[in-house]
């Protein structure tokens, strides 16, 4: 992972979701897995955080919390979106009080399938979210960088 | 009106791994009343129930919780077995059993992980889950699923495991058991665990009982109530007690956990010592659910009730689940009366509150 020169944080919120992706999120921050040899850690405040991992559907409840959380994290920030039900809704698409994927409030980046999803195509999933962070970084700079030259100028 | 404070708690808080909301109103630091708001998790799948086949719904119903999933599939199926009349084999019965005890023990392990991150212990935390693997692992080599297992269904289990993969299990609950003992002690005498348990959080047997608390909640109070002694499954043919300790504290519904995590392993082995050869299934073709059924069974955090009802047609009237959180709510929030804003994360853990399981 020749890309990884920051250590990214992780922030975690179980929207509407049914536990499952949530110990398995939690399993990849323990010793079998253990993505903080990565630098990867997880943090409970998003104003800290650069990577934002949702499991779960979304309901009019968790859509609040859902939002407030990604508008308070800085920019870059790139959202994954893990397990079935932040896909699509899941096997809980058809009942009355899911409005279906965490795409339908926020822009998702990352998808990461499975019922559960696996802590191998979790950690696969913050890899290619780092990707994203460093390029989200890199034309924020170059936009920094055009936005002095011009105050320059005048 | 005196001079309070109300400090909100989650629903997005280090120490919760799922989202429940409390308003705590602080008298200086002392908690005068807590108000407990639900419902970011709700998804009404029990409505669910009148849309999908009452076969498949078993799938919906293992997906009510992560952590217990497997014996909200039980509790589902064998709700529907009772309904129909359905007698399952015995083996399916004693694989049931196993595998109910085999999730009790990730259960009980992770939670004793997270109330040691949330007592600031960290590396105890990373011991746990190292052991909970250990079960995952287990998990994965009968079932093939680490979180969601898959293999109950209506008329018995999925897929029957072989004898050989049967005396591995066996052996490595003995090598998982020695790890266990390990940490075990660190939960039952290191000074840190005890400094911030004991004597916080204190619920009277007497209040456990008008409450309606259930589970270890209730057992740590000093009442003797475990669903298991109904002896659904294969629990009535093991040697077994319900453990109770008297304190009522946290240290108290911690030390429950920790002992029911040995009884567990002492189930397991009981029962893949007696594990009777046979069919694991019997077709249920053509039947179809008619009546109303009952169904109660005891999840790692306490009794679960099931209620269907169905009218003879291929989906079920109704469908309703009454959870152990749900049940533990009441108790807690007379737990936090009185108690320190510190302490109010441990206490709030105490109960494993699973909001997934509670809201649906």
């Amino acid at each position: 992972m020749s890309f990884l020169k920051k250590s990214p944080w992780v922030l975690h919120y179980a929207a509407t979701s049914c536990n499952g992706c949530d110990i398995e999120l939690l399993a990849c921050l323990t010793p079998t897995y253990d993505v903080e040899r990565f630098g990867i850690v997880n943090t409970g405040n998003p104003k800290h955080a650069d990577i934002f991992l949702v499991t779960g559907s979304v309901n009019e409840e968790s859509r609040k919390v859902v939002e407030n959380l990604y508008a308070q994290m800085p920019d870059p920030k790139v959202v994954v979106a893990i397990g079935a039900c932040a896909l699509s809704g899941g096997i809980f698409r058809d009942a009355y009080n899911v409005y279906g994927g965490i795409d339908q409030v926020l822009p998702v980046d990352v998808y990461v399938p499975g019922c559960a999803a696996r802590p191998e195509s979790i950690i696969d999933g913050i890899v290619q979210a780092l990707d994203i962070l460093e390029q989200r970084a890199k034309a924020r700079k170059r936009q920094r960088k055009i936005v002095s030259q011009e105050l320059e100028a005048r | 009106m005196s001079n309070t404070t109300i400090v909100p708690f989650g629903p997005q808080h280090p120490v919760l791994p799922e989202p429940i909301h409390l308003d705590l109103e602080l008298d200086d630091e002392r908690v005068v009343r807590a108000l407990p708001s639900i419902g970011y998790v709700h998804r009404g799948l029990e409505l669910l129930a009148e849309r999908y086949d009452f076969v498949e719904m078993a799938n919906v119903a293992e997906r009510i919780c992560g952590i217990c999933s497997f014996i909200h599939g039980q509790g589902y199926c064998q709700g529907i077995e009772q309904l129909m009349g359905v007698e399952i084999p015995p083996r399916a019965a004693y694989l049931r059993t196993v595998w109910a005890e085999i999730s009790r023990i990730q259960s009980h392990v992770l939670w004793l992980g997270l109330a040691a991150d949330a007592l600031g212990y960290e590396s105890l935390f990373q011991h746990s889950w190292r052991i909970r693997e250990m079960m995952v692992d287990i998990i994965e080599e009968t079932t093939g699923g680490r979180v969601i297992f898959g293999v109950c269904k209506v008329g018995g289990i999925r897929k029957d495991v072989d004898d050989e993969t049967l005396r591995d299990v066996r052996r490595r609950i003995g090598e998982i058991r020695a790890a266990f003992d390990e940490i075990a002690t660190i939960f039952r005498d290191d000074p840190t665990v005890r400094q911030r348990t004991v004597g916080v959080g204190l619920l009277s047997a007497a209040d456990a009982h008008a409450l309606g608390a259930v589970g270890p909640v209730l057992r740590a109070s000093g009442v003797v109530h475990d669903t298991r002694r109904l002896g659904y499954a294969a629990y009535g043919e093991l040697d077994w007690e319900p453990i109770v300790e008297q304190d009522g504290d946290c240290y108290a519904r911690c030390l429950v956990r920790v002992r029911e995590v040995d009884q567990s392993f002492d189930l397991i082995t009981q029962c893949l010592d007696r594990m009777p050869a046979g069919e694991v299934e019997i077709s249920v073709k053509g039947k179809r659910p008619k009546g109303e059924a009952m169904f109660r069974l005891e999840q790692p955090r306490g009794e679960v009730c099931y209620y269907i009802s169905a009218d003879g047609k291929k989906n079920l009237d109704r469908f309703r689940v009454r959870t152990p959180t749900f049940a533990n709510i009441a108790p807690l929030i007379h737990m936090l009366k009185g108690c320190e804003l510190a302490d109010v994360p441990v206490i709030v853990l105490t109960i494993d509150p699973c909001v997934s399981c509670n809201e649906r």
